[in-house]
């Protein structure tokens, strides 16, 4: 398949393309870099949702049913659905798609199921690579789905224009989500299995903390919070349109201008720093270098602090940096 | 069950031994380094009087035929009357199954047991693209009234009972079954059988699931009310442990999942309004049967009395007969080997064995070559003789429960049951069954267990003759039953013609009804019964319902 | 370059829903360090390939205890051709008659395990023959 053009496949929106891009992505093939740089160009046109909760709300069910919604207004969706590795094997069970399996024919859903591995920061990264791949490929709506937990996944959902933070009774999570710093980034919340016990006062507690927050931060956008049985296929529509009115207040109010705005910058340096982390990464364990400098510094012939310093100024000399 | 002094004295006694003559031994030969039972209880060396020092023989054993009916649910077992030797069978047209059928009742075969291709099971046609590959494969492909007359043409039904394989779709199918026997002039009250009709088990593990877990539960208990009323000696469900055993689970887990289960259809019913004494006698179930004798006598055993408990306890049941655990048993398909299939013979044999020494009420033998392929008329009928030579030569049917009073049965019986009623309170305190279901715990559980048991076979560590151990090279099988695909073409013209020939105007009534009464709290029994005599498929009268209730999405989980 | 991963669809065609061995397989290849997508109960062969596609899978493993692995295993195969996909291993289980191996291996389908194999064999089959992409 060498001569297959790649860049061109994917603007056709070709799942094959599309497809085997992701994957170079994943590898961090080089492959994957120049088929990136000519796709650019042609990014920016998809609208990018992301759904977070933690293992057992219910969001790939909702994913599918926020998807099944968008089918119905003709919209195409891509999917990016993200599990988490194993840290002892570096396998992944991938159990998302079995809750998409009504879309599974559909040519105007694509869906990508990726596994967390053992990225470096660099989650966030590959999955705004994947986003921009499906963008580039016509999709309407990029939906990001992934676990709330931990800084890499906080990170995830920065790549989205509008985030959903569900929750669930009975799972205790509203205090855990809230020290994880996933409460600051919702746009809506979403309270799903609302045929749950506990329902509720699950509401009535998130939509508490809501105002709170509204009147100390005089917020502009107050996230609304939605009552769904995602199962039962309830709340779907109000979802959506609660997904509508983020969308037409960023838009109307310049909010979006500025939170891709943001976002390049953020995503700008953080693919520097990445890069330059490969490198010097690659150089240092190359040649046993950096196994060296350990062994020095645990015989404290030397300290962190001066290798940081020695090695920085080998590649970027001192005169540079200022 | 033993004074204190006596049992000083056995504990002394045992202990002298273990670090006397036993040790002696062990210092010569080590022992195996499994031992535990098949679903990996441990076990002892030795078990005497003092392991079960806690047993009361009145409250915990008591007498067959009663309170809490752990020897058995009648008073004199097979010394009356065999248990009902139920042959699961069907394939390809009905045409053919109905052969096989007249064939086993010839054999002297007591009961019938229905398999309905899986088309029928999820509530398709023939012709449904869903259906493709599919038609006549593992069981019947029934998909209107018309092949439900030619499935039990010449067989009356209302002398032979019928078992019927089908969940989600079971009000359907007994709508058909009623007509045709009405039809026969056999009077629904004579007419008596099982029907499944256990859909918790479809969406934890069996996969034959239609609708969301409330409405196709709703029809279920229709069903149960509706025979109730009207057809007196069914028995509406069949609380099946069976598939949660094929899937991997435990004995114990099998047992308490299964009872799970029942719990919740009970309470279903209960919340219909039906009193617990009307619905709980005709609430059967359906076991598995696999190779470690012991501990399968123990499982019967400590199931009839868990059972009993809750019935008494929890719903309140005052006739002996709600409290009485009554169940068909299948020897287990998975334990059944690809390798040297001649084996399965002897492995069908020890379960059947175990079945009976555990005290059941049906029985399925597997056939020997049922891990290649469908069942061959000539295994067929070594299954159904391994029945019969248990019956009648193996002395186990002579007396009552022969094992009871075993220190060792014993035991496991008491550890089997402890951790049944360990599993259920746990479900209990995750607010019942159907939301340990919906987040996964059961599933999980079972799975775990077939890991669990995956590996020990993988490494070893547990002997599998033919699979791990002696081992040996053989020429492939042949002569196997295929079903043709040509059944499905057949179908699909039948079908065709079937629908054309049908009063569309009544046909279209009998929907119409059966749509209004589904979106009411009222029984639509009646109104399936209506549809399915006027000429409505399988697979119509099932997409009435999913346009109204919706599909059941599955959940899986893998742990 | 980060280390490659291989990429596994576990699937299940047909309307069989005996998945014990899909599932403890999905496991057990997870465990062996592979990316396992398990698509569920009630695959057609269009939703199977489908998924190989759109995960740019390396490996497909059908399983089929209900007698359809002559229609569904070589339809798969032939779809995942028909799709470009022609470097995707086909690997198969359940219960599959010896005699019906040849026919199925000639359709494109690298290698049936049937009931009792080990489950290092199936991984080791897999490792040994996956392609590069």
């Amino acid at each position: 398949m060498d001569d297959f053009d790649y860049v061109a496949e994917i603007l056709k929106g070709s799942p094959l393309a599309m497809a085997r891009v992701m994957t170079w992505l994943e590898n961090e093939d080089e492959r994957a870099r120049s088929c990136m740089e000519k796709i650019y160009p042609h990014t920016g046109n998809a609208y990018v949702l992301g759904i977070t909760g933690s293992p057992g709300t219910g969001k790939s069910t909702l994913t599918d049913g926020v998807t099944w919604q968008l089918r119905n207004k003709e919209l195409t969706v891509g999917i990016v659905a993200v599990d988490p590795s194993s840290p002892f094997t570096g396998g992944a069970l991938l159990g998302d798609r079995i809750r998409m399996t009504r879309h599974s024919a559909d040519p105007g859903v694509f869906m990508r199921s990726m596994a967390t591995r053992g990225y470096l920061g660099g989650l966030a990264q590959f999955t705004r690579g994947a986003v921009k791949v499906l963008d580039a490929g016509g999709k309407d709506f990029v939906i990001i789905e992934t676990v709330g937990v931990g800084q890499d996944e906080v990170d995830v959902m920065r790549v989205a224009d509008t985030t959903c933070v569900v929750l669930v009774p009975g799972l205790g999570d509203v205090i855990q989500s809230m020290k994880a710093g996933i409460m600051e980034i919702a746009d809506i919340y979403v309270i799903n299995k609302y045929d749950r016990p506990g329902a509720d006062q699950l509401f009535a507690e998130v939509q508490f903390r809501v105002d709170q927050d509204a009147s100390i931060k005089d917020r502009a956008w107050v996230p609304p919070v939605i009552a769904t049985v995602a199962v039962e296929g309830k709340g779907e529509d109000d979802l959506l349109e609660a997904i509508t009115a983020h969308r037409t207040y960023l838009e109307q109010s310049g909010r979006l201008l500025e939170k891709r705005r943001n976002r390049i910058n953020e995503e700008t340096l953080q693919m520097i720093h990445h890069e330059l982390f490969r490198i010097i990464r690659e150089r240092l364990t190359k040649d046993s270098r950096i196994e060296q400098m350990v062994e020095e510094i645990m015989n404290h012939k030397l300290n962190p602090y001066n290798v940081v310093e020695k090695v920085v100024n080998e590649w970027l000399p001192a005169s540079r940096l200022k | 069950m033993f004074d204190a002094k006596e049992l000083e004295k056995i504990k002394a006694g045992k202990k002298k031994w273990s670090e006397g003559t036993l040790a002696k031994t062990l210092s010569k030969t080590p022992e195996k380094k499994v031992k535990t039972t098949w679903s990996g209880i441990p076990v002892e060396t030795l078990y005497t009087p003092a392991e079960i020092a806690g047993l009361d023989y009145e409250s915990k054993l008591g007498y067959p035929g009663e309170y809490p009916y752990t020897r058995g649910v009648q008073p004199n077992m097979f010394r009356g009357r065999f248990w009902t030797m139920r042959q699961y069978a069907g394939f390809g047209s009905a045409k053919e199954t109905n052969a096989r059928y007249r064939y086993l009742l010839g054999q002297g075969q007591t009961g019938l047991s229905v398999a309905f291709h899986l088309p029928t099971q999820a509530g398709y046609d023939s012709d449904h693209p869903l259906s493709m590959g599919e038609v006549g494969k593992v069981g019947a492909a029934i998909d209107h009234i018309g092949d439900m007359r030619i499935l039990f043409d010449q067989i009356p039904l209302d002398k032979v009972t019928t078992s019927m394989t089908v969940n989600a779709a079971a009000t359907v199918l007994l709508a058909m079954y009623l007509s045709v026997a009405q039809e026969q002039g056999a009077s629904w009250d004579k007419v008596g059988g099982t029907i499944q009709n256990d859909v918790l088990k479809e969406i934890i593990c069996r996969g034959q699931y239609i609708y969301p877990p409330k409405p196709t539960m709703r029809l279920t208990v229709d069903l149960i009310e509706f025979c109730q009323k009207n057809v007196p000696t069914w028995n509406t469900i069949s609380i099946s442990g069976y598939h949660i055993r094929e899937s991997g689970s435990t004995a114990a887990q099998e047992i308490a999942f299964t009872i799970a289960d029942g719990i919740a259809y009970a309470e279903a019913c209960a919340a219909r309004g039906i009193p617990v004494d009307s619905f709980a006698p005709r609430l059967s179930f359906f076991f598995n049967a696999f190779t470690d004798v012991l501990e399968e006598v123990a499982k019967f055993r400590a199931a009839r009395r868990v059972w009993a408990k809750i019935m008494k306890d929890r719903f309140k049941a005052k006739d002996p007969r709600s409290m009485m655990l009554r169940y068909h048993v299948q020897t287990g398909g998975v334990t059944l080997t690809a390798q040297q299939p001649l084996n399965n013979i002897v492995r069908v044999a020890l379960q059947t064995l175990a079945t009976v020494l555990g005290g059941n009420q049906s029985l399925h033998t597997n056939s020997y070559d049922e891990a290649l392929c469908l069942p061959t008329q000539g295994a067929v009928t070594v299954a159904l003789r391994t029945q019969q030579i248990v019956a009648e030569e193996s002395g186990a049917c002579v007396t009552v429960d022969p094992l009871a009073g075993s220190y060792y049965v014993e035991y496991l019986t008491d550890k089997i049951e402890a951790e049944v009623e360990d599993y259920i309170k746990k479900i209990d305190a995750m607010g019942g069954t159907l939301t340990a279901i919906e987040q996964g715990y059961i599933q999980k559980e079972i799975q775990n267990s077939a890991y669990l048991f995956q590996k020990s076979i993988d490494s070893g560590e547990r002997a599998y003759v033919g699979v791990n151990k002696y081992i040996m090279e053989e020429p492939p099988v042949t002569d196997l039953l295929r079903v043709d695909m040509k059944v499905g073409e057949e179908k699909a013209a039948e079908l065709k013609q079937w629908r054309a020939k049908r009063d569309k105007a009544a046909w279209q009534k009998a929907l119409d009804k059966l749509r209004e009464v589904s979106k009411t709290d009222a029984n639509v029994m009646p109104a399936v019964i209506e549809a399915v005599k006027a000429g409505a498929t399988v697979g119509e009268v099932c997409d009435v319902w999913r346009e109204i209730f919706g599909q059941y999405r599955p959940k899986e989980f893998i742990s | 370059m980060a280390e490659k991963k291989i990429k596994i669809i576990v699937a299940k065609p047909g309307l069989d829903g005996h998945d014990r061995g899909a599932k403890l397989l999905s496991r057990i290849f997870a465990e062996a360090g592979m990316e396992v997508v398990y698509t569920g109960l009630r695959q057609t062969p269009e939703m199977i390939v489908e998924a190989a596609l759109q995960e740019d899978a390396d490996v497909v493993g059908l399983s089929s205890l209900s007698g359809v692995h002559n229609y569904f295993f070589p339809k798969v195969v032939e779809l995942l051709k028909a799709k470009k996909l022609s470097n995707v291993l086909v690997v198969g289980g359940g219960i599959i008659p010896l005699e019906d191996i040849p026919t199925l291996k000639k359709a494109g389908i690298a290698e049936i395990f049937g009931p009792g194999t080990p489950t290092d064999t199936i991984v080791g089959f897999i490792k040994a023959n996956v392609k590069s992409k």
